[in-house]
C-alpha cells in the first residue's frame, strides 16, 4: 500500500493547552450557532405539518404539548449530535484510515473494514425488527415450516446475511479506494444484478430485500464511514477524496439487497 | 415521568448502537496499532455529545413527529376525506389523491433536511470539495429527489403500477447520466441515495405507504406498502447528478460567453 510520507498534521501540545482557556467560552458561542442551524434544518418539517393541518386537514392538533416537547428534544439532540459529529465521529474515522495506512498492512485494514461493517449492522434494532417480520411472513405463507425453531433460525440466518453483505460491501469499497476501480462500474453492475435477481426471487423476499439495503446504514455508522472514505483518499497517493472517498455507504447499501434475494433463493429453493 | 423512561430506553439502544465500534476501535488501538490514541479526552466528549444528541433527538421524534406523521397519513388516505362522506366506496381514481401526493412530497423533502446522517455526509462532502459543493446546497437537492421519489411512490401506490417499471427507468437514468456527469460528483451522488434512508425519514414514510396501501381499495399492504422507500433512495441520485450536470454546463457557458466577449473588444 502506497501512502504519501508526511506527517499528519496534528496540532501541536502548546496550542491546545492555550486553547483550553477559552474553550469554555468559545464552546457557548459555537453552541447557539449550532443551535440556530439546527432550528433552521427541522423549519421544514414544522411548516409543513402546521400547512396541511391548518389548510387542509383544518383540525386541531392531537397532543400539542406533547409535541411541543417532542420538537425541543429534537432540536437538543440534533444540536448536540452535529457538535459531537465534528469532535468525536469524524476525528476517530479519519485518525483509524490513517494510523491503518501508516501501519501499511493491507490484511488488518480490510479486517477493520469488514468488522466495521459486520459490527455495527449485526445487532442494529432496525434489522433485527425486519428480520424477525421476514420470517413471520415466510412461515405464514408456508415457505418455512410454522415452528419456532425455523422461524428463529431463518430469521438469524437473515441478520447475518445483511450483516456479512455490509462488511463485504466496507471491504470492496474500501479495497476501491486502495486500486482506485471507478465507482461506477461497480454500483451499476451491482444494481444490474439486483434488477435480474428481483425478476428471478421469490416475490415475498423482494420487499424485504429493498427495505434490508435502507436499514443497513444507522446514523452513527455513517459519519464513521464517511471519515474512513475520505481519511484513506485523502492520505493514498493518485486518490482524490471526493472522488474516491465517497461510495463506500452506496456499497453498503446495494449488497444487502443482493445478499437478501440470494438468501431467500437457497432457501425457499 | 414516562418522557423519562422514554428517553432512558432510547439511550440504552443508541449506547447499544455504539458499543460495536468502541470495542472495535479499542480492540484496534491496543491489538494490532499499538499507540495511544490522539486527543482522546476530546473524541470520548464527542462520543459522549452523539450518544446523548442522538437519543435525545430520537425520543423527541418518537414523541412528537411519528404519532403526528401517521395520523396525519391516516386522515389523508382516509376514503372519507378522500371522496366526500357519499361515494366512500367505488373506484380509485387517481386524480382525487392529490393532497397524497403533495404531502408525501413535502414530509419526504423536510425530514431529508433534517435527517442527521445527511448531514454528516454533507459536511464531509463540504469539507473536502472545499467549499464548491455547499452542505446546503447538497442537502436540498438530496431532499428535492426525496420528494419527487415520494410523490411518485404514492401516485404508484394509489394507481396500481407495477413497482419494477419504475425502479428499471430511475436505474436507466442514473446509467446514462453516469456516463455524462461530472466524474467527481459520482460517488457522492450514489451515496446520497443510501443516506436518505434513515432514521428521521423511513419510520414516516413507511407509515405513509401503509396507510395508503390499507386505505386505497385493491391494494395489499404487505405487497404495496414497503416500495416507498426504495424510490426514496433512488430519486436522490438522480437530482443530485442533475444539478452537478447543470452547475458544470452553465459555469462551460459562462465561460464561452466571457471568451466571446473578449474577442469582440
Amino acid at each position: 500500500m502506497k501512502t504519501r510520507n508526511r506527517q499528519i498534521g496534528l496540532p501541536s501540545r502548546a496550542l491546545t493547552d492555550k486553547k483550553k482557556a477559552f474553550a469554555g467560552m468559545r464552546l457557548l458561542a459555537i453552541s447557539v450557532k449550532k443551535l440556530r442551524a439546527a432550528f433552521s434544518d427541522l423549519l421544514p418539517i414544522i411548516l409543513v405539518i402546521a400547512f396541511f393541518q391548518i389548510v387542509v386537514i383544518r383540525q386541531p392538533l392531537p397532543q400539542l404539548t406533547d409535541v411541543l416537547i417532542g420538537s425541543m428534544l429534537v432540536l437538543a439532540g440534533l444540536t448536540l449530535f452535529i457538535q459531537g459529529l465534528e469532535m468525536g465521529l469524524f476525528p476517530v474515522g479519519e485518525a483509524m484510515a490513517h494510523a491503518l495506512a501508516r501501519k501499511g498492512s493491507l490484511f488488518w485494514l480490510l479486517i477493520f473494514s469488514f468488522a466495521l461493517g459486520f459490527s455495527t449492522t449485526v445487532a442494529e434494532p432496525a434489522l433485527i425488527a425486519v428480520a424477525q417480520e421476514a420470517a413471520e411472513i415466510a412461515s405464514k405463507g408456508s415457505l418455512i415450516p410454522d415452528s419456532e425453531i425455523s422461524i428463529r433460525e431463518y430469521a438469524l440466518g437473515l441478520r447475518m446475511s445483511v450483516a456479512f453483505s455490509v462488511g463485504l460491501a466496507i471491504v470492496i469499497g474500501v479495497l476501491r479506494i486502495l486500486r482506485g476501480w471507478p465507482v461506477h462500474y461497480l454500483i451499476i453492475g451491482g444494481y444490474v444484478v439486483v434488477m435480474l435477481m428481483t425478476a428471478i426471487a421469490p416475490e415475498e423476499i423482494i420487499g424485504i430485500a429493498y427495505d434490508a439495503g435502507g436499514v443497513t446504514t444507522s446514523t452513527v455508522t455513517v459519519p464513521l464511514v464517511a471519515a474512513l472514505g475520505v481519511g484513506l483518499a485523502s492520505i493514498i497517493k493518485g486518490r482524490n477524496p471526493l472522488q474516491d472517498g465517497f461510495g463506500l455507504i452506496a456499497f453498503a447499501s446495494l449488497l444487502p439487497m443482493i445478499f437478501v434475494m440470494g438468501y431467500g433463493m437457497i432457501v425457499f429453493g | 415521568m414516562t418522557l423519562l423512561i422514554d428517553f432512558a430506553k432510547v439511550f440504552l439502544a443508541t449506547c447499544r448502537d455504539v458499543l460495536p465500534i468502541i470495542i472495535l476501535i479499542t480492540f484496534f488501538q491496543l491489538a494490532v496499532l499499538r499507540q495511544p490514541i490522539p486527543h482522546l479526552r476530546r473524541l470520548v466528549i464527542g462520543a459522549v455529545l452523539v450518544v446523548v444528541g442522538l437519543a435525545l433527538f430520537l425520543a423527541g421524534l418518537e414523541r412528537a413527529l411519528f404519532p403526528l406523521g401517521k395520523i396525519m397519513a391516516a386522515q389523508l388516505s382516509d376514503p372519507v376525506f378522500i371522496s366526500g362522506a357519499g361515494e366512500a366506496s367505488g373506484r380509485v381514481n387517481w386524480k382525487d389523491y392529490g393532497w397524497i401526493y403533495l404531502f408525501g412530497g413535502m414530509i419526504g423533502f423536510a425530514t431529508t433536511i433534517a435527517e442527521p446522517a445527511l448531514i454528516a455526509v454533507a459536511l464531509k462532502a463540504g469539507e473536502v470539495s472545499a467549499g464548491t459543493i455547499s452542505q446546503r446546497g447538497l442537502r436540498i437537492t438530496v431532499a428535492a429527489g426525496v420528494a419527487i421519489g415520494i410523490s411518485l411512490g404514492t401516485f404508484r401506490i394509489v394507481s396500481g403500477t407495477p413497482i419494477f417499471i419504475y425502479i428499471l427507468a430511475g436505474y436507466i437514468i442514473v446509467v446514462i447520466q453516469t456516463i455524462f456527469a461530472p466524474k467527481k460528483i459520482i460517488a457522492l451522488a450514489y451515496d446520497s441515495g443510501g443516506v436518505t434512508t434513515s432514521t428521521v425519514t423511513v419510520p414516516l414514510v413507511a407509515a405513509l405507504g401503509l396507510g395508503l396501501s390499507s386505505t386505497v381499495p385493491g391494494r395489499n399492504p404487505a405487497l404495496d406498502g414497503f416500495g416507498l422507500i426504495a424510490f426514496a433512495s433512488l430519486f436522490p441520485i438522480i437530482t443530485v447528478m442533475g444539478y452537478a450536470q447543470y452547475t458544470s454546463w452553465s459555469v462551460k457557458r459562462a465561460r464561452k460567453k466571457y471568451k466571446e466577449g473578449e474577442n469582440e473588444v
